[in-house]
């Protein structure tokens, strides 16, 4: 777990408006060593997402780049298989059959037919969705699409797996439950992972480091917390711990101390919502 | 782990039905056939009534009562003109094979039947145009849909072509398209008439748009997040369009087909009048020109299968609509 596997150096991103170049981010650096769970959390807008885009390589960053084993990454590919936000799964596909586009396009010259179904299979098992393998997205809950998301990520066999808020959109109970199943497969197979959320509960249960950004514009990296907690963590072992308490709280004063926004609300709205359109447009 | 689970057609098929009978509410199927029924029935008073108000030269307006009248006479014209055809080769026949008997070195010849097209003709000869000038727009228009709405410089440079190119009548069209085919299509043995294929290229022209246009949005509007799982998982174009792009598309696309559908009908139509090319438009015109007692109730009788027929289209494209559409949920209007 010593060896630098992904590498952000002096990344940094410049977005073109009609008065000049808005830098949203600056300056952000970042290690990330084979196998390691990494949080990224900061307040609404702060460029979390456009860091995860840039290592996508759906984001070409203006300054500074990312590193892969030791190549450099500047388009998007399988070997850093996303799950957005809102599962993005093909509503037209069951979600076997959006797991099998993503194997058959990472697998189909290397796996043989019955390896491949076998390979779905198994992918989908993982996340628990056997038994729901032949449904589309909308006869399935939100939790299970984003379930089939994991899976259909899992599939690609990726380097790094990037999340995108994957349980934002979910309530609690599913949330938590999700999370269960994350920290298992990640356990099983130890994939390196980036995830990007804005739950502190979520950063500390789940992370080996929590990368806490500031705020924009021109958001960099603020502080780098070690989440040295005990693998396998049970939420309800860890909720009367006191270092896990202790870690929790500074993440929160970083957030809500260090970082508060001082901004007005509506300077702040307009300021999130043009770097949103600008992160659309590009 | 087993492979993929199947569930056969036919097994679908019954348990859908079962989940209709089992739906089956008496009061609300009653209600949602006795509302329209209501409204046919009021609808049918006030035109026999009104009708009668009416004076023309050719006698009154045509009421529902004259409408049947002129459609069972419609019905048994084509009838006797079909016997009357049979008849005709049958005569040809027998007097061949008269004349083959006495003469083996004869070589027979077969005249074609010289008869008028009948309603049911015309019907048929629109049915086949239209739906030909549609398909012709369909290949046309779906692909360049797609290029446009995949990209954003050609959209802009064929935007203003599409835009002025979009609200021609198709009266406009006619004169020109009738020269070109005459002057285009020369052949000693041509495969279909020069008419069919200037009523044909009429309706193309005109039904063209709404498919295009409405392929374009639906393609250019694809949602984000299924254009960057495409970009991960580096989708080579072709795989793109096919598994992306084009069922992203299709409830937009149907929605264009429909409407031009809808388009090539009514197109189709005043081309025939304009034109005299065969199919219900010149039946009408002939009728209007004709000027007889009946000719009012016979051009109510194809408006009526003109109306209908139109219906009857819009239902079986919103049918394959379903059938194709992954999204179950598209309007029923």
């Amino acid at each position: 777990m010593t060896q630098t596997h992904l590498e952000l150096s002096g990344v940094g991103i410049d977005f073109p408006t009609p008065k000049g170049p808005f830098t949203a981010l600056n300056n952000v650096n970042l290690k990330v060593h084979d196998g390691e769970f990494v949080s990224l959390i900061g307040h609404s807008g702060c460029g979390k997402s456009t860091v995860l885009n840039i290592v996508a390589g759906l984001h070409q960053a203006t300054r500074g780049g990312v590193l892969l084993n030791g190549r450099e990454v500047n388009e998007p590919g399988p070997e850093r298989a996303v799950v957005f936000q809102n599962h993005s799964l093909l509503p037209w596909l069951s979600a076997w059959e959006n797991v099998e586009l993503a194997v058959k396009r990472v697998f189909g010259k290397t796996k043989s037919r019955t390896e491949i179904k076998e390979w779905i299979a198994h992918n989908l098992e993982l996340v628990h969705m056997g038994h729901a393998m032949h449904k589309r997205p909308g006869e399935i809950s939100g939790g299970m699409k984003q379930r089939v998301g994991i899976a259909r990520a899992l599939a690609m066999q990726p380097s790094v797996l990037l999340l995108d808020e994957p349980f934002g959109a979910l309530d609690a109970l599913t949330r938590a439950h999700l999370q269960d199943s994350l920290m298992e497969i990640q356990a099983q197979l130890g994939t390196t992972v980036i995830m990007i959320t804005h739950d502190v509960d979520e950063a500390v249960l789940l992370s080996d480091r929590i990368v806490m950004m500031t705020n924009g514009p021109s958001a960099t990296v603020g502080q780098i917390l070690e989440v040295d907690l005990e693998r396998p963590r049970n939420r309800l072992a860890l909720a009367d711990n006191a270092h896990y308490n202790h870690l929790r709280s500074e993440v929160l004063t970083f957030l809500y101390e260090k970082q508060r926004k001082i901004e007005p609300f509506s300077a702040r709205t307009t300021a999130s919502a043009q770097a949103k359109k600008k992160t659309e447009v590009a | 782990m087993t492979a993929q689970t199947f569930t056969h057609p036919w097994r679908k098929l019954k348990l859908t039905l079962s989940h209709r009978l089992a739906d089956f509410n008496p009061t609300q199927w009653l209600i949602s056939m006795l509302l329209p029924a209501t409204g046919i029935v009021i609808f049918l008073m006030l035109w026999h009534v009104g009708a009668g108000q009416i004076n023309t030269s050719l006698g009154t307006f045509p009421g529902p009562l004259d409408v049947v009248e002129q459609s069972q006479s419609l019905w048994e014209g084509h009838q006797a003109e079909r016997e009357s055809e049979r008849a005709f080769y049958q005569r040809q026949e027998d007097r061949n094979a008269a004349r083959m008997a006495d003469d083996p070195g004869y070589t027979p010849t077969i005249h074609s039947y010289p008869g008028k097209a009948t309603f049911i003709d015309q019907t048929v000869t629109s049915l086949v145009t239209v739906l030909a000038g549609f398909l012709v727009a369909s290949v046309i228009a779906i692909p360049c849909g797609i290029l446009i709405g995949l990209s954003r410089s050609t959209y802009l440079a064929v935007n203003p072509i599409i835009q002025i190119f979009k609200p021609v009548s198709p009266l406009a069209w006619l004169p020109l398209v009738t020269m070109v085919v005459s002057a285009v299509y020369v052949s000693d043995d041509p495969m279909f008439e020069k008419s069919f294929i200037t009523s044909l290229f009429t309706v193309t022209l005109c039904s063209l748009w709404p498919t295009l246009i409405n392929t374009a949005v639906g393609v250019a509007n694809i949602d984000r997040d299924l254009l960057n799982v495409s970009k991960v998982l580096r989708l080579p174009t072709f795989t793109h369009i096919r598994k992306i792009v084009i069922p992203s598309a299709i409830p937009m696309m149907f929605t264009g087909l429909r409407v031009s559908l809808g388009i090539a009908w009514m197109v189709l139509i005043a081309a025939e009048m304009l034109a005299q090319n065969p199919g219900l438009g010149k039946f009408v015109w002939d009728e209007f020109q004709n000027g007889s007692s009946n000719s009012l109730g016979r051009i109510m009788v194809a408006v009526l299968a003109i109306g209908l027929i139109g219906y009857a289209l819009d239902r079986i494209m919103l049918m394959l609509q379903q059938a194709v559409s992954w999204d179950k949920t598209s309007e029923q209007r």
